[in-house]
């Protein structure tokens, strides 16, 4: 069944229209990338989705819901959860209490405080810390645990692995693909076009601001997403850059 | 001898002070503003308390606990109405929204009361005259060591609210990053609301204590807003144990000063103060434990 539903999203900021009439669906249970090149429009996507920015026109329906107009803390109670870019934790509070403030009261599931660190073991010596004090990697995790912790039935990922060393990336998508075999639905947004083939079912491609390519990631040839990505050539069966 | 009962009713009035200066480091802590009106919220507090008394004859403390629901109150509608919408634009307008409410409380207070200097000292029961003659030159009042220690509990109890409860992180979460806050299911008005109505009430008590110790008029905010405020920087802006010490140094630098003479009472807290601001942000490498703290928040105020 569908879980999230899009319906000819446009957002702005002042003149600057960064999505245009974007639609599409994510079914409960699937793994979907958006892909495209910086400034084509992703991460304001996901924060409209999450709430986060108000499209200025358009409709969102999480569950059957339009969830349009309801607050980004209401839409965390209802299921939908965002690690943002660049991680934004709360500086001053230790490991433990960004974990805990986290936790949504009354949305029971399998991830607790307890079950995060699980998951990621490094942050376990890290509890007390502040967690302006953690590396980067360590910064992710408490970002995605953070997310997870109200028990999300759609977790949205703006590139987890910006600015991380590849082995730590690795280990961060290790950890997720625990997150998707819960039956967790995601929807993330990655630069590492390999990676993202790898990890989602489904892709979908943005440029500035338009998607101009969606489809299963088997069936998805890398040239013609790399054209896609680009804007290099329009992204129909086997027509030749000029 | 003198010099220590100085010092030792600086520490008291500067527990005054710290209980006056709470609400408002809550509210720049959290909110980043200056409420220019905390000291005629105070006053505000203190005429409440004063009705109830009037009223029903009761004891000023019973009458206070009567006051804190109605301060609550209006701490949660005074963000909601006023302060919500001046501080999304920018850091000027919430000063000018407080600013202008001064002045409403001020002459609403003038026109209910009339400019008639009232005090709750003769419904405070005992505590206002009792006190012990430690020696023949250091006299140790009730009254000095109930407000040091309703400051020290106050101080205590926020502490423990702000690091241990849920709605205390959710609260510093709010104050540090309001959208993440979101994005984690905190609902940041209602976290400002309340950080408001915990100001408003605690700033009630200072009233509360004012209007024990002295005289208060419709007019005695102003005064009562640059102490707290003094003892906010002089501690260093947005660390809460900062404000009490900043509080009692402030209250015994008035009382030095007095030594020297009554009429340098103020002053000596103002060179303080000022002696703190030079020092703090014109020297540079002084090694204050929280100038890195105040860096911080100026890079913050910045962006």
């Amino acid at each position: 069944m569908t879980l999230l539903r899009v319906e000819q999203i446009d957002s702005r900021y002042g003149l600057l229209q960064a999505v245009k009439g974007v639609s599409f669906e994510v079914t409960e249970g699937e793994t979907v990338a958006l892909i495209g090149a910086n400034g084509a429009g992703k991460t304001t996507l996901l924060r409209t989705i999450a709430g986060a920015h108000r499209p200025s026109s358009g409709r969102i329906l999480f569950d059957g819901a339009d969830v349009t107009r309801v607050p980004t803390h209401r839409r965390v109670s209802m299921g939908i959860a965002l690690v943002p870019e660049g991680r934004r934790l709360f500086p001053g509070l230790t490991v433990e209490e960004n974990l805990r403030v986290a936790v949504v009261p009354g949305r029971r599931g399998r991830w607790n405080v307890q079950a995060v660190l699980e998951v990621f073991p490094l942050l376990q010596p890290r509890r007390r810390l502040l967690a302006a004090n953690l590396s980067g990697g360590e910064q992710q995790a408490v970002a995605i645990g953070r997310a997870l912790l109200s028990n999300p039935r759609l977790l949205l990922l703006d590139e987890v692995s910006l600015g991380l060393a590849p082995v730590v990336v690795n280990a961060v998508y290790k950890s997720l693909e625990a997150v998707i075999s819960e039956g967790t639905t995601v929807l993330l947004v990655e630069q590492d076009l390999t990676r993202a083939l790898s990890v989602a079912g489904r892709v979908i491609c943005l440029l500035e601001g338009r998607i101009v390519l969606e489809g299963e990631s088997r069936s998805l040839d890398r040239d013609r997403v790399v054209g896609a990505y680009f804007g290099l050539r329009r992204p129909v069966a086997g027509g030749a850059p000029a | 001898m003198t010099f220590v009962n100085a010092v030792v009713q600086g520490i008291f009035l500067g527990g005054y002070y710290a209980v006056l200066a709470c609400g408002l480091s809550i509210m720049f802590g959290v909110m980043r503003t200056i409420n220019l009106a905390h000291g005629d919220v105070a006053v505000l507090g203190a005429y409440i308390t004063f009705v109830i008394v009037d009223r029903t004859g009761a004891s000023a403390f019973v009458a206070f606990l009567v006051a804190v629901p109605v301060m609550l109150v209006l701490g949660y509608v005074l963000q909601l109405t006023i302060l919500e919408r001046s501080l999304k634009s920018g850091i000027l307008t919430p000063l000018l929204a407080t600013f202008g409410l001064s002045i409403v409380i001020q002459n609403l207070l003038l026109i209910t009361f009339s400019p008639d200097v009232r005090s709750l000292g003769g419904s405070a029961g005992a505590v206002t005259t009792a006190g012990w003659h430690v020696t023949s030159d250091l006299t140790v009042s009730a009254l000095g060591i109930l407000v040091l220690v309703v400051a020290g509990a106050l101080f205590g109890a926020v502490q423990l609210f702000l690091s241990r409860t849920r709605a205390g992180w959710a609260l510093r979460a709010t104050a540090e990053d309001a959208d993440a806050a979101e994005l984690v299911g905190i609902d940041s008005r209602a976290m400002y609301a309340r950080a408001t109505a915990i100001a408003v009430a605690i700033a009630a008590l200072g009233g509360l204590f004012l209007a024990i110790r002295s005289v208060f008029d419709p007019f005695s905010g102003p005064i009562q807003l640059i102490f707290a405020f003094e003892a906010v920087v002089i501690g260093g802006m947005g660390s809460l144990w900062g404000t009490l010490v900043g509080g009692i140094a402030l209250g015994v630098a008035q009382t030095l000063g007095a030594q020297i003479h009554p009429q340098y009472a103020t002053l000596a807290g103002h060179v303080l103060f000022l002696a703190v601001l030079i020092v703090r942000y014109g020297g540079g490498r002084v090694g204050f434990p929280r100038l890195r703290g105040v860096v911080a928040l100026g890079r913050a105020s910045r962006q």
